[in-house]
């Protein structure tokens, strides 16, 4: 494309760009916004059946029950914390801090670990995990 | 390069130029953002153990003024900051003209019947 006249500064494209993991960690943050849409979704429909009465809110449960729905909560709770705790260093960039780039790649390495590691734990001690339940949340006879 | 306009030609002739919303978005994604620290915690334990209990435990969770209150303001403010959040991801990508207002409205729409069928539901069971 010889044709380009637009004199205007470009933005340099995707693909020359060193994949780093403050990128990462931008493109993660959008992807789990939009994760988090579709989650919230399941969370109103969640409300709406238990208004709508058990024999709505046992079908949705059966649903969200079976292995197919216990991964989609799973990756709805990773979602979720990934994009707290990464709106959470939004904030500080924000309030113009964080930017040392060292600093800046630690962060984003930390967030996405302890996001890992903390819906886990929230899983692990919630007991959602089957067969796992080390506070006696479930009721269930260990 | 300094005493040329950044705008095209065409945008020149188009339109005034911005909104002038920017501003406005950007800071109510942040006060809604500041909101959920707090809110998402909370919430997101609270429907654990709340989920545990089967319909009955979900039901009473709800019916409990405080749980029904912080839940809508919980689901409110999500809704509110995605509605935003969406509206950029459609704005970055989506280039032509008539697909994106398009999606720019539905993103409106899905996102206030959520809040109406979340609202609906909630003062449903707590003021019953």
């Amino acid at each position: 494309m010889s044709s380009w006249t637009d004199k205007r500064p470009m933005s340099p494209h995707v693909s020359i760009w060193r994949w780093h993991i403050t990128m990462a960690g931008s493109i993660l943050h959008r992807m789990t916004g939009c994760a988090n849409y579709l989650g919230a979704a399941l969370v109103v429909a969640w409300l709406f059946v238990t208004a709508a009465g058990p024999d709505y809110y046992e079908p949705f449960a059966t649903l969200v029950g079976s292995i197919y729905g216990q991964a989609i909560l799973f990756g709805f709770t990773l979602s979720v914390c990934y994009h707290l705790l990464s709106g959470l260093r939004h904030l500080f960039w924000d309030a113009g801090k964080g930017f040392n780039p060292k600093f800046a790649s630690f962060m984003g390495s930390l967030i996405l670990l302890t996001a890992v590691v903390l819906a886990m734990a929230i899983w692990v001690v919630s007991g959602l995990v089957p067969g796992v339940d080390p506070l006696h949340v479930t009721g269930a006879a260990s | 390069m300094s005493k040329e306009s950044l705008r095209t030609p065409l945008g020149k002739v188009r339109g005034l130029g911005s909104a002038k919303h920017g501003a406005g978005h950007f800071i109510t994604q942040r006060v809604s953002a500041i909101g959920l620290l707090f809110l998402v915690p909370w919430f997101l334990i609270s429907l654990i153990g709340a989920v545990r209990g089967g319909y009955d435990g979900a039901l009473a969770w709800v019916s409990e003024p405080l749980n029904a209150v912080l839940t809508l303001l919980a689901v409110g403010t999500a809704l509110y900051h995605m509605r935003l959040g969406m509206q950029v991801v459609v704005e970055d990508y989506i280039a032509k003209h008539g697909t994106k207002n398009v999606l720019l409205v539905l993103n409106t729409f899905i996102c206030i019947v959520l809040f109406v069928a979340a609202a609906y539901a909630v003062l449903k069971i707590a003021i019953s």
